[in-house]
């Protein structure tokens, strides 16, 4: 009986060791946005808060590891979506609010916004296909249903099989953003990857499908948009229209010397290279 | 507390018994209610777990059906996270169709593998079929969804465009739509049935069988009037656990569905209750993920219907047993 009590004891004891354990990070990190003005040398130790896109996510989790290893801080990530990210960032919620599209107006009034990649969205075809080149517009018809058949945009008499990501992926937000204008994109097939769009526009002489540029390969053909190639020259200069950028956003006036440390890491060769490795383009 | 008993109890049974068993120590006992105590833990384990699914399914998914609304959710017709529509019907519909369509094609084959191994196979033929099929069952639900995407998409994909050549208001598919998902679906409650019913078929005594050809009835006749009438209620066992395994496939037909939630209809894409969940848990958030978890809570309503109904077909039958030896 009483070695049972004892050990009932040591358990709740380990518990709530190991619960304070884990909530003391949780603890900074809620009021990293302040803390971080401690400093040592000449750059800053501490927590910095960051919270936004989630088709950053694959970079800048790449980024923060290297930063942290590097540094000694620590970097507390959210991933609820570009808007919460710009929401919390103004009002001081969280150092950092990653949008992975541009600022509107009124956001760009409160926000330094840092450009730290640009992510390429490739539209890619079956490689029997003669389509090379379509115009925005038709593509934007192409997955409203519109147009429906591949004759219609100088291509062979077939049907197009419209193939695009799940509801709530980074990559479709992305494409829908910045080609669907106000249409509804109608898909026939809404897969859950990256790999699976291509395989299947790799096995459907019809289909057309979207994925991030670093992932095409040559079991399918990227078209050019509005003439454009896609190409990383052509999404840096602009004229491959099909992209958005991944911004970190600043309070403006902001003193933080860790948020500077941290935005001057990302835009470093060494930062540029891990923002490439994860497949967005560099801005460097 | 149970321990302090446990010991109590052990010392007074020791006692009791010395006299008999000089070598039964205090010890043993106490070791056999451990033991007992370890083999009654193990069976809450799994009460414990229902309650707790039960439980949980009911608090994360109440809530979004409770924001979007009963009635909007499971009788809206759209599903369109990104502007909050959350109308699940197109889902529910597509499941139910999915799983009929299952049961069509694959209740008849079923069967008759059934009446094959059990009525008809020589013992050599059916000492090859019938391992066949037990590993049928045991082949990974994913394998069968990647086959379905490597054969019979291609194939439901030409078929699509010779019926709907001329049809411009048709969204090809590309073979990804709800009857590649019934094919795929077809063939993976097979061993379900197939098992189920062989068992029941081969349980029917063989009395029946040899009264039916007495009377001048020949071996088909026999299979048809009565041994699959008398092994009826397992047949639909096994039918009904079909329906399950059918109705809670997701991987396998994630990858042949097309996974667009439109309503159903052979050709078009569409989305069942568990790909809908699978597909979008990844990067759903807020009322989205929800809303997820009401679709689960949905799932597993249905579940729990079928087996309620495994469960009345189960005792139905030992019923009829049980008078048919009075």
């Amino acid at each position: 009986m009483n070695k049972k009590l004892i050990s009932i004891a040591a358990v709740a004891a380990t518990i709530t060791l190991g619960i304070t354990a884990c909530s003391t990070p949780g603890v900074e990190s809620s009021t990293g946005g302040n803390a971080s003005s401690a400093t040592d040398d000449d750059s800053a130790t501490g927590t910095l808060s960051m919270n936004g896109s989630t088709s950053m996510e694959k970079v800048i989790k790449a980024v923060n590891g290297a930063f942290e290893a590097k540094t000694g801080n620590k970097v507390s990530l959210n991933l609820t979506g570009s808007g919460t990210g710009i929401k919390e960032a103004i009002e001081g919620k969280c150092d950092i609010g990653n949008s992975s599209r541009e600022l509107k107006e009124d956001e760009a009034a409160e926000l330094d916004a840092t450009v730290i990649g640009i992510d390429g969205i490739a539209l890619v075809v079956h490689p029997n296909n003669k389509v090379e080149d379509l115009t925005m517009e038709d593509l934007a018809k192409i997955y409203a249903g519109e147009i429906t058949n591949w004759k219609d945009v100088g291509g062979d008499d077939k049907a197009i099989v419209v193939v695009g990501r799940e509801d709530g992926s980074g990559t479709r937000d992305g494409f829908e953003s910045v080609v669907m204008g106000d249409k509804t994109a109608q898909y026939a097939q809404e897969l859950e990857s990256t790999g699976s769009v291509i395989n299947a526009v790799g096995t459907t002489e019809g289909a057309i499908g979207y994925a991030s540029l670093a992932n095409v390969d040559d079991t399918v053909k990227a078209l050019k948009i509005d003439g454009a190639e896609a190409t990383e020259e052509n999404i840096k200069a602009g004229t491959y229209k099909v992209q958005r950028p991944f911004i970190c956003a600043v309070k403006k006036g902001s003193e933080n010397q860790l948020v500077k440390d941290y935005i001057d890491f990302i835009l470093s060769a060494e930062g540029q290279e891990l923002v490439r490795a994860q497949g967005a383009i560099p801005v460097k | 507390m149970s321990k302090a008993n446990a010991e109590a109890v052990g010392t007074v049974s020791a006692k009791a018994t010395s006299g008999i068993r000089s070598k039964r120590s205090g010890m043993t006992d106490a070791k056999e209610h451990v033991m007992k105590f370890i083999f009654t833990l193990c069976g809450i384990v799994a009460v414990a777990c229902v309650i707790m699914i039960t439980v949980y399914m009911i608090i994360s998914g109440a809530p979004a059906i409770g924001k979007i609304g009963i009635i909007e959710f499971l009788f809206g017709d759209t599903w369109y996270a990104k502007e909050e529509q959350f109308g699940i019907l197109p889902l529910i519909l597509t499941s139910i169709f999915g799983t009929c369509g299952a049961i069509v094609i694959g209740v008849p084959i079923g069967l008759m593998t059934a009446v094959f191994l059990s009525e008809l196979a020589p013992k050599p033929l059916k000492n090859i079929v019938k391992p066949a099929v037990e590993l049928l069952a045991a082949i990974p639900s994913v394998i069968y969804g990647l086959l379905g995407s490597m054969l019979i998409k291609p194939v439901i994909y030409a078929l699509e465009e010779m019926i709907f050549a001329n049809d411009p208001t048709h969204q090809f598919t590309g073979g990804a739509n709800l009857f590649s998902a019934i094919l795929v679906l077809a063939i993976m409650i097979l061993p379900t049935i197939i098992n189920i019913s062989e068992n029941s078929l081969s349980a029917v005594p063989p009395e029946y069988r040899e009264a039916s050809t007495g009377l001048g009835a020949t071996k088909i006749q026999t299979i048809f009037k009565v041994t699959i009438p008398a092994a009826k209620s397992g047949i639909a066992s096994g039918v009904v656990l079909g329906v399950g395994r059918a109705i809670g496939e997701a991987m396998a037909i994630m990858l042949v569905a097309g996974n667009s939630a439109n309503m159903p209809g052979l050709f078009n894409s569409v989305k069942f209750l568990t790909t809908g969940v699978v597909a979008e848990f990844a990067y759903s958030s807020g009322l989205h993920r929800q809303a997820l978890f009401g679709i689960g809570l949905v799932l597993f309503v249905f579940i729990m219907i079928i087996n309620f109904i495994l469960n009345g077909i189960l005792k139905s039958n030992k019923k009829t047993a049980k008078s048919e030896k009075k």
